[in-house]
Formats: structure tokens, sequence, C-alpha cells
């Protein structure tokens, strides 16, 4: 089971409280975890990352055990305890805008 | 009795303003969406309660929700629980899914060198005035998308952003956004869009192929004053019982056209100033117009501080300035593009929002106005629902 959590505007956006957890069947990345995410809540497509290209929108971060993963390739295995679900993966809004 | 909803789009949310036909005594609901820019709210015209909003945000792009219920409960189209569970497979998502049609292809930058199309927000939802599932996004860089299936999917009517014009629109300081989408009640086959700062546009087909309308157009601060494209159209409006009459505020000049745009004049007559951002029709008197003047692009706000709006009854060129119950010292706030609207009771109420969180309303023509609501986020846009 993966835990993640949630920026509190896709938390409301998705209508969910707390952590989200997930099972992913394939080897778990930071692409497997956002492909489970966004099929289960659809309405979570396009936020994160671009439709069409699948990249990270540029105010949208993605921590993991204490690590800032935002710039790893999205197909790289993500830690152990993440996919435990010992630690979350960590979906941020950027801290910007003055 | 008849009732009226006032739609608020905000800086930081959505507020829904509802009072029954005197309106006297308004009931105000929301921010919904609370802390996203929602940049423009507005109602079918054939079934009241779908309503259409415009989500946005820095950090997460994009997001289109739907009412079906006047504005109570909202949903992102194809993306609710009932559909997940529907026999019909995993519902796609798409309701924000803005592409560009091909290969997008590139535009003016403010430096004057060629800027690749980028899709950034929804700046106006059009709804049909035909089909409640049908509805227009005009969108920010320059482009028109359609929906036939109430929001869950949308389509470029590319031949717009594929005029031969395309490569030298140009973005305002707001951005490259098309702002103004008029539908021709007496012609589905007609509409008209305009963009800032390209101009204004017309089709005779439904969409496939637009015409630049903007002869007449003169604007000082472009290279060629009275080019083709480049002009920095603020808002176009049209009375529904004659679509061949528009009323455009531009950047600098209030103007007019009685063909359909092909050729415009300049009504702006006695205005303290001829800048702005609004314009709207009287609903009753299709000669009645109305607008907010602002001191310069550079200072926008009120000149001399006075917050009034400017009424002509004669299409344009004399003008009467509207005052009571408005702010007449220290003021200091705009109104936007599409914070103005009208209702359709008699006499006809005219709403507008300001920078500062008011949103007014005068249930007599404008001749005499009250806040609803005084401290809301910045207002964005204003649209008004007349109720049975």
């Amino acid at each position: 089971m993966i835990r993640v959590v949630l920026p509190p505007h896709l938390r409301t956006l998705a209508r969910v409280d707390g952590d989200v957890e997930l099972d992913v069947n394939s080897c778990v990345t930071q692409r497997s975890v956002l492909d489970e995410l966004e099929a289960r809540y659809p309405m979570l497509r396009g936020t994160m990352r671009d439709h069409v290209t699948q990249l990270r929108r540029p105010l949208v971060r993605f921590f993991a055990c204490g690590e800032d993963l935002s710039h790893e390739s999205p197909d790289a295995p993500l830690p152990e305890a993440i996919a435990k679900g010992s630690e979350p993966f960590v979906i941020i809004g950027a801290i910007a805008g003055g | 009795m008849s009732k009226v909803r006032v739609l608020v789009g905000t800086r930081k949310g959505a507020f829904v303003l509802t009072a029954d036909g005197a309106r006297k005594r308004w009931k105000v609901s929301g921010p919904h969406f609370a802390g996203w820019e929602i940049y423009h709210v507005k109602g079918s015209p054939v079934d009241p309660n779908r309503i259409y909003a415009s989500q946005t945000s820095g950090w997460f792009g994009q997001i289109i929700q739907r009412s079906d219920d006047g504005g109570k409960k909202w949903s992102t189209p194809g993306s609710s629980p009932e559909e997940l569970k529907s026999p019909d497979g995993m519902p796609k998502g798409e309701s924000n899914k803005f592409v560009y049609d091909g290969i997008p292809g590139t535009h003016q930058w403010y430096d004057g060198t060629q800027h690749p199309w980028e899709f950034k927000r929804v700046w106006h939802l059009e709804p049909s005035l035909h089909d409640a599932e049908h509805v227009y996004a005009g969108v920010e860089d320059a482009a028109l998308f359609e929906s036939k299936d109430g929001g869950k999917s949308w389509t470029e009517l590319s031949g717009l952003r594929k005029h031969d014009t395309g490569p030298k629109w140009q973005p305002g300081a707001g951005g490259m956004c098309l702002h103004t989408i008029l539908l021709d009640p007496q012609d589905r086959q007609r509409m008209y869009i305009a963009i800032s700062a390209a101009g204004a546009f017309r089709t005779d087909d439904g969409g496939t192929t637009w015409k630049p309308i903007n002869h007449g157009l003169h604007s000082q601060y472009i290279p060629d004053p009275n080019a083709e494209v480049g002009h920095c159209v603020h808002r176009v409006a049209m009375h529904r019982s004659r679509p061949n009459t528009l009323f455009m505020q531009k950047h600098w000049d209030v103007m007019r056209s009685d063909d359909s745009g092909d050729s415009w004049r300049e009504v702006s007559g006695n205005l303290p100033s001829d800048f702005g951002f609004p314009i709207d029709v009287h609903a009753h008197e299709p000669e009645t117009i109305y607008v907010v003047p602002i001191k310069s692009d550079s200072e926008h706000y009120p000149p001399s501080s006075r917050l009034r709006v400017y009424r002509s009854r004669t299409g344009g060129n004399e003008w009467e300035a509207l005052t009571k119950g408005l702010p007449q010292r220290n003021c200091y706030v705009n109104v936007l593009r599409d914070a103005m609207s009208v209702d359709s009771l008699d006499p006809c109420g005219i709403y507008f929002g300001t920078t500062g969180g008011q949103v007014y309303a005068s249930p007599d023509a404008g001749d005499n106005w009250k806040p609803i609501v005084r401290d809301l986020p910045a207002v964005l846009s204003v649209e008004v629902q007349t109720l049975p």
C-alpha cells in the first residue's frame, strides 16, 4: 500500500481527507504512483503533470523520505520505504508567489 | 416572482449572490473553490441550473467545474464517483485538457520575436444558446475551444488561431487572452470573438473560418495605428435583438459598428476618459449602453478617484454619469472586462464588480446603486441570471 500526501487544494479537488492509499502493482516509481493516483481520482489529471508531455508542472514538487525527488527520472524506483508504505510520497505546491 | 442569481468570479474563489425580483435583500454563498482564481462563471441560457466555471491556479493549472443545480454542488465533468463506476470504463479526466490542434506554431512576443503558443488558462466560458451540453471557451494563449459533452472534453476551433495573421498577434499586459465570445441569436453560424491584443474576429460558418473585423479601429500605440490586427480590444457587447450592432470598449476609445463589425466608428463623445474595460447593453433598450471610464492604461482607477458608470441612451457619443450610491472620493478600484452584466427584469438591473471586492447593483438601469457585498477578493467576472 502506497501512501500519498496531496497538497490541500488537490485534496479538496479530489474530495479526500488525509492521506490517499494506493495499490501499485508495477515497479513503484513517480510515474506508476501518479498513474494510479490519476486513475483513482481523474479530476487530478493535468494538475500535477501536463496532460500531453507528462512533465511535472513547474510549481509542483515531489518529496520522499525527506528528499526532493522532483528532478529525478519519473521512472526511477522510489525508496523502499515508499513502496512498503512506511513513508508517504508527498506532493506539494511550491512556496512561491511572494 | 422572478429571481436573480449573480455569479461572481474572484481571485480567491467564486460566489453566488441571489435575490428576489426586488433585488434589495441578497443572500451570499461561497467561496466555492476557495483559494483558486475563478476567471469566469456563466450559466446556460437553455438550462439556467447548468453553470460552467473556469477555475485556475499558477500551481495546479486549469480546472473546469460544472454545476447542474444552480451552483449548489459542483463537479469536474467526466470524473465523478458515479462515472467511475459506470460500465463505460474509467473516465478520462479530460475536462481540463486544452490541447491546440496540430503543431501550435508561434505568435509575436513582447520583444517582437516569435513565441510558441502555450495554453495558460480559460478566460471566458460561453454556453450555447441552443444546447446546455455545448459550451465555448476562450483561452490564453488566444484560441477558441468548444465542448459538446458538457465540458468533459474540448476541441479547438483552430481556424481562428491558424488565420494568416496569427503570427502577428501579441499579448497585452494581461496576456494574450481570448476574452469575448458573442453568439448571434439569429444566425447559428455566426459568432464574434475578441483577443487582447489582436482585435475582433467574426465567423460566418460556425467557427471554421474567421475574418478580422477591425476596420475603423485606430490605435496610436502600435506601429501601424490602422493595422488589420494588433488592436487591444477589451470587450465587445451586443443586444440580442440587433446582433449586427456591436459596441466595443477598446484599450482607448469606445467604438460602434452597425454592420457586424465590418466597420467601426468612435462613440466616446463626452466621456471623461475613453479607456476602460467592460461595456454592456441594457436588456430592453438596444441603444442604451454602459461603460466604466478608467483614468489611463497606467493608472487603472477611475478619473478624479470617483467611481462613475456612464450611460448613453443614444448608442454612444452622449454620455451621462451615474453616481448615486457609488463612492465619489478616494476610490482607486478597477472594473475588469468581464465584471459587468445586466439582468432582464423590468426595470433592467445593472451589476459590476471591482478589484476592491465590491459588487454593486442597480435595480433601476443605473440610476441608483448599492453594494451587494463589499469585501470579496478582487472581482474578475460578474454574470447575471434572471430566473422565473
